[in-house]
């Protein structure tokens, strides 16, 4: 789950981060008029806001009430500005980059810090970043945590801070089953402040259980991905019409991946996941249903799952929703002969491979076929 | 031969009681597996398909020199039940559990490499050597006794390639299902260099999917280490970024992770990755 940006400052603060002094609006009328000259920063789960236009700066209340209206209902990435935060602008010496991130391949937690803070990490050249794995129980040495500093060009007083607020970072980090953790910019006021100017955070999905006091994700997610979330079905909503309904997660890439191989596009993918209980079958395909799409390729391989029970599942959901979309399945596997044959008398077109049915679909999508 | 699983794994299986565990302890009986017995802490004493259930892991090792598990408690227990046999000495853990946080399980991968074994894992289907025996929830209608080494990150679209195999008259020396998180306790490396040594395997296919940088670092270990012929098939080509597609590890970040770059690399390591799932077998045999 991405933390937005306001929330995940409220984290910062908690742990003794600074942050810059500011406040959230909803709509312009609510700006305060003191602490001039302010940042006027759209509050949405994705990045690339800057790019976007959705960070900006104001000298007067007057200014930053025209960008937060200019903000606020913007679309970012398909997501809608709801929330806007006022903060107030920093009189900027240094910007530095602190993060830290699981490393997959390694199995290890990496931190990253370098003194090239503000723009892209990842364009930033690598003799330019200090980039080191340690073990989750473990943290850094004191050595690494010396290399640090040493790499963010910093002198005085200012190594001391960044290695306790590295510190801190980290104790969030693992206190709230963080996969990401990032500042950029970490920045050094001339004031001689360290400050977070900006907060990235984002926490394991599968931890949220243990962190009732998160605040819940805004807008991350469309309604139906909700909703299906609360069912425990793995839902995305994609740009094509063709919904697809498959059981586990490769297969159910993998039918959409068959979509574009022959012209089509994929607009829901839908993970059934290792079922064949027809409630959970019916729960998916209701779901499919209010994501309206203009076609619906079912692809099922039966292992431990037995195509007959889906099979069974899928005719009575369908008698029961006024499905309109035509259905088009692939089925395989453990009693694919009676599951073929429950779909065919209930209308569905039953094709014999995942090619044959990825054109079907396409065709009777209207697409390239 | 074949790798992790072959007549010599004595298996417990941890949730032997639940609904999963009975079915799949009774499946694992049925493919030939060696189950000594189960775990389910309070339900000491009682037995599952005939097979004593123990309180703890020590317990079980202790009366059946137990040396492999399955795991298959839900996931609030999952951490303490890989601890418990990690603790008891178990050499090779199979956590089919899914959504378990990432922290723990880089805390009980990190466990057990330090005390010698391995995991498999978590969020996986498990491993099956025809022939000789699967710890995990794979089907037992798709395998045949054959030489190729299957490993993949997924579940359902390994069956089929699996099966697709068989139907082709060819089969599998053993299939390892690595799972679908982002930190797993075995990689595709790791399965490689077992296939590489293993004179039963004489091909290797890779089903890889979006997110990490697993695919790529298989490539180039292939590449420089490999001799015996690899196959490839990667799931996700029509992701979008940024989206979780279904595995927690399925996430394209940034421009990080797409097939586009997974094939890219596979094929310069001289594998050939295939359209469509079912094309890996033409593949094997020089017919595409």
């Amino acid at each position: 789950m991405n933390v937005m940006e306001y929330s995940a400052k409220e984290m910062f603060q908690q742990y003794g981060i600074p942050t810059p002094d500011g406040y959230t609006i909803t709509s312009p009328e609510e700006v305060q008029e003191v602490m001039f000259p302010v940042v006027v920063k759209a509050q949405v789960q994705t990045g690339g806001r800057g790019k976007a236009g959705g960070i900006k700066f104001a000298a007067t209340t007057e200014e930053a009430r025209r960008m937060a209206g200019e903000i606020l209902g913007m679309d970012i990435k398909g997501h809608t500005v709801r929330r806007v935060l006022i903060e107030r602008r920093l009189n900027v010496n240094m910007e530095l980059y602190l993060g830290y991130v699981v490393d997959r391949s390694a199995r290890k937690i990496r931190c990253i810090a370098s003194a090239a803070g503000g723009m892209d990490i990842e364009s930033v050249p690598k003799d330019r970043l200090f980039s080191h794995p340690f073990d989750l129980e473990d943290f850094m040495s004191d050595t690494s945590l010396d290399r640090m500093v040493e790499m963010l060009g910093l002198c005085g007083i200012h190594n001391d801070a960044t290695k306790d607020l590295a510190k801190r970072l980290y104790q969030l980090f693992t206190e709230k089953d963080a996969t990401l953790v990032e500042i950029n910019p970490l920045v050094i006021t001339h004031e001689g402040e360290l400050i977070a100017a900006d907060a990235k955070l984002v926490i394991d999905n599968d931890a949220l259980w243990r962190h009732t006091d998160l605040p819940a994700p805004e807008d991350e997610f469309t309604p139906l991905e909700k909703r299906a979330r609360a069912e425990g079905i793995a839902f995305v909503q994609l740009d094509g019409d063709i919904g697809v309904i498959a059981n586990g997660a490769g297969l159910t890439m993998a039918t959409l991946d068959a979509l574009k191989s022959v012209g089509g596009e994929g607009g829901v993918f839908l993970d059934l996941g290792g079922t064949d209980d027809p409630e959970q079958v019916k729960k998916a395909f209701r779901l499919m249903k209010d994501a309206k799409p203009k076609v619906v390729l079912l692809h099922i391989f039966g292992g431990i799952t037995k195509c007959d029970t889906v099979a069974i599942g899928v005719r009575d959901v369908l008698a029961e929703e006024c499905f309109e979309a035509p259905v088009i399945a692939r089925i395989k596997g453990r009693n694919e002969g009676l599951a073929r044959q429950i779909l065919k008398d209930a209308g569905l077109i039953a094709a014999k491979s995942l090619q044959e049915a990825a054109k079907l679909a396409t065709e009777a999508e209207g697409g390239e076929c | 031969m074949a790798i992790l699983v072959d007549h010599d794994n004595k298996v417990l299986v941890q949730g032997i009681t639940g609904h999963q565990g009975q079915y799949h302890t009774q499946a694992m009986l049925n493919f030939g597996t060696n189950i000594v017995g189960g775990v389910t802490p309070g339900k000491g004493g009682q037995e599952v398909h005939g097979k004593p259930v123990f309180n703890t892991v020590q317990e079980a090792v202790d009366a059946t020199g137990a040396n492999s598990t399955c795991v298959l408690v839900p996931r609030k227990f999952a951490f303490g039940a890989v601890k418990d046999a990690i603790e008891a000495g178990i050499h090779l853990h199979v956590v089919i559990t899914e959504h378990i946080p990432v922290h723990d399980v880089m805390r009980f991968v990190r466990a057990a490499i330090d005390a010698g074994q391995q995991v498999i894992g978590p969020n996986c289907p498990g491993v099956a050597s025809p022939g000789k025996g699967k710890i995990g929830i794979l089907p037992d209608n798709i395998f045949k006794q054959g030489n190729v080494g299957v490993v993949s990150r997924s579940g359902t679209l390994t069956y089929e390639i699996v099966n697709s195999i068989s139907e082709y008259g060819l089969g599998q020396s053993t299939c390892v299902g690595l799972g679908g998180d982002p930190v797993t306790g075995t990689s595709f490396i790791d399965a490689l260099q077992m296939f590489e040594a293993d004179p039963e395997t004489k091909q290797m296919v890779l089903v890889g999917e979006i997110g990490g940088s697993a695919e790529e670092e298989a490539a180039a270990y292939v590449k420089d280490n490999v001799t015996k012929p690899v196959f490839a098939y990667i799931a996700g080509r029509s992701a979008p970024p940024g989206k979780t597609m279904g595995h927690a590890g399925a996430i394209i970040s940034g421009s990080k992770g797409d097939a586009a770059s997974k094939t890219a690399a596979l094929e310069a390591a001289g594998i050939a990755v295939a359209e469509w799932p079912v094309d890996i077998p033409r593949l094997i045999l020089g017919e595409l």
